[in-house]
């Protein structure tokens, strides 16, 4: 008894803010982490110019939305759901099907992404209020059978989704790469930094813009009340109900807000790459992606997001590079090389996966910033 | 009494098996009255609690508050009605700070829970009022700390924190000082007896500690296996043979 009072006596003299000033060495780190994402990002056309890391910068945009949007649900409410690419795909083939159609206009990305986001949501509404109210176990089933269902969907109706071949079509002309935005004296774009000001750039940052909008709104989501008793719902269900929460309420909203997310970057998706088809909108290979790049960064934290989704990525695109540089520059030592075999990344991938989860129990934003389940 | 009940119990039965855990308990209770149920281990009181708050739903039976029949109604549609319970287990949000526990307990008595596009910390008089319901239970020094990282005692008090917080006209208290040490315990039964001066207030208390049950109760309802044995003013109820009987089986420490 007098250790505890100890204990309280102690806790005075130090208010306040005890928790948050504790971690933050670790806070840094993570904030740092993220700005230099941010900024990279956010200037990616002028500092990696080439094609491929174009790809790739405007991937990471995309899946950080979709990501951050699984960890409203997965994080801060603790809902296990398996249809999250669902989700992405209704916007994907809503854009992609609009475009095909009306012909590549803003009105048929808008209309066209409308009606995918509307779907989502419905979708969500309706998975929501029959299934939330069951065991997280059978909500995971459930979720599982609806995109697989949608799985097969998409490649039995094969007259409007392409089926396995899935929907190549145009994006409005203002994203084209022959569109100058500004032009020079000659008549051609005009170059800042030997990047041409053309619609290829406009294209990228309307993703980026777009992305950083909806991942602002999510962080603005989980500082809200309604953000506040989802942690509360994850911590101590059946107390959240006693204190006055109506429980189902509050999962099938947060559930409806991730499905139009998600959704939201399926637009975001179809639009950039001009193709929509199942192997990259609707595939659980992309839905251990997102589960992957959830734990890596941090669960609950919407910054592990940012860094899970750009570590992972970078891994997936530059890994087998490294590594064939890596054994260029070992060739003459004895089974180094053969180790750093770029057909081998596999291997080192998982590898890091393994030592990143033993390392960084709670995620990497979630461990150095002293949330979630580092106990 | 010639006030009305504020709330009561009609027949209540709850069957588990072929078990009836609770038997047609019928009981009222009135505002400014502090009642305490007793009776020993496995008697009923945390079940009938339960169908009170609303986390089991009766077999038979209603349960009235005032003059609305809310059997039917869920743990929080019933807490949003005026039925604030502390558990016997500590069921706190573990990783939450003990001042976010309290805070959304006064969000939810605010009714702000489903705010989207506003931050939390930002909700005018929330957090003020969190923070003086921490100072009442002397929680204020530690209110930054992980709920999971206090003490038993304090997170006995934290429960307590959290019932004050909801406002409730039903107060129901299971077992508050169990776990306590012995210069902890008078804060929260002081507590107690101070929610009872308002005389709007309903208290209902599950207590095994005799003193305790001495100091705080205007009245007694003893259940045993399930049943309604007694009910009435506590000079009257301890000096029953059945009562004494009651406890003596379980133990005698506990009577004297």
């Amino acid at each position: 008894m007098t250790m505890a009072h100890q204990h309280a006596a102690a806790a005075k003299t130090q208010r306040p803010s005890l928790t948050k000033t504790q971690n933050w060495p670790g806070r840094l780190v993570v904030y740092g982490a993220v700005a230099l994402i941010g900024l990279a990002l956010a200037f990616a056309p002028f500092l990696f110019p080439d094609v491929r890391s174009q790809e790739v910068a405007a991937r990471i945009c995309v899946f950080i939305v979709l990501v951050a949007s699984y960890d409203l649900l997965i994080g801060y409410t603790g809902i296990v759901s398996f249809a999250h690419t669902m989700f992405f795909g209704l916007g994907a083939y809503g854009t992609a099907m609009a475009l095909k159609t009306m012909g590549p206009g803003f009105e048929a990305i808008l209309l066209g992404g409308g009606a995918g986001v509307v779907a989502a949501l419905l979708l969500a509404l309706l998975i929501g209020l029959l299934s939330l109210r069951v065991k997280a176990i059978f909500f995971a089933m459930v979720t599982l059978s609806a995109a697989s269902v949608m799985m097969v969907l998409a490649s039995q109706l094969s007259d409007f989704t392409g089926g396995e071949d899935g929907i190549t079509y145009s994006i409005p002309k203002l994203f084209s790469p022959a569109t100058e935005l500004l032009t020079d004296a000659d008549g051609k774009a005009l170059r800042v930094f030997g990047v041409a000001l053309n619609g290829k750039l406009a294209l990228y940052y309307f993703v980026f813009l777009s992305a950083l909008a909806l991942f602002l709104t999510m962080t603005r989501i989980v500082a809200s009340p309604l953000g506040s008793v989802l942690k509360a719902i994850r911590e101590n269900e059946m107390r959240a109900e006693a204190i006055g929460y109506r429980v189902v309420f509050y999962r099938t909203t947060i559930f409806c807000i991730a499905a139009i997310m998600a959704a939201s970057a399926g637009i975001l998706r179809a639009v950039w790459l001009k193709y929509t088809g199942p192997e990259v909108v609707l595939s659980f290979d992309i839905m251990i992606d997102i589960l992957l790049m959830v734990v890596i960064g941090g669960m609950g934290t919407m910054l592990g997001a940012v860094i899970g989704v750009a570590l992972m990525t970078l891994a997936q695109y530059y890994l087998k590079d490294l590594m064939a540089l890596g054994a260029e520059a070992t060739a003459n030592l004895p089974v180094v090389p053969d180790l750093l075999n770029p057909e081998r990344w596999l291997l080192w991938l998982g590898l890091g996966f393994i030592l990143l989860v033993y390392f960084f129990p709670s995620g990497i934003a979630g461990t150095l910033m002293g949330k979630g389940g580092s106990k | 009494m010639t006030t009305k009940p504020s709330i009561r119990t009609e027949n209540l039965t709850i069957r588990f098996g072929g078990h009836a855990a609770v038997n047609n308990v019928t009981c009222a209770f009135h505002p400014g009255e502090l009642t305490v149920i007793v009776g020993p281990n496995g008697a009923g009181k945390t079940t009938w609690f339960n169908l009170v708050s609303g986390q089991l739903r009766p077999s038979e039976g209603r349960v009235v508050l005032g003059e609305r029949d809310i059997t039917a109604l869920s743990p929080s549609g019933r807490a949003r009605a005026g039925i604030g319970r502390a558990f016997q287990l500590t069921t706190l949000f573990p990783k939450l700070s003990v001042f976010e526990n309290v805070r959304l307990a006064v969000q939810a008595r605010a009714g702000q829970g489903h705010r989207l596009f506003i931050k939390a910390a930002k909700l005018p008089g929330l957090a003020d009022k969190a923070m003086h319901f921490l100072e009442q239970t002397n929680l204020a020094s530690v209110a930054d700390l992980p709920a999971a990282a206090l003490p038993h005692g304090d997170q006995r008090k934290l429960e307590v924190a959290m019932l004050l917080a909801m406002e409730p006209d039903i107060f129901m208290f299971d077992e508050p000082t169990a776990g306590m040490s012995v210069d902890e315990a008078p804060v929260i039964l002081d507590l107690i007896a101070r929610i009872k001066e308002d005389k709007a207030r309903t208290v209902l208390l599950v207590e095994h500690k005799m003193d305790v049950v001495r100091a705080l109760a205007d009245r007694i309802v003893v259940l045993h296996n399930g049943e309604l044995v007694t009910d009435g003013e506590p000079a009257e109820v301890m000096a029953l043979d059945l009562v004494r009987e009651i406890y003596l089986g379980v133990g005698a420490d506990e009577v004297a």
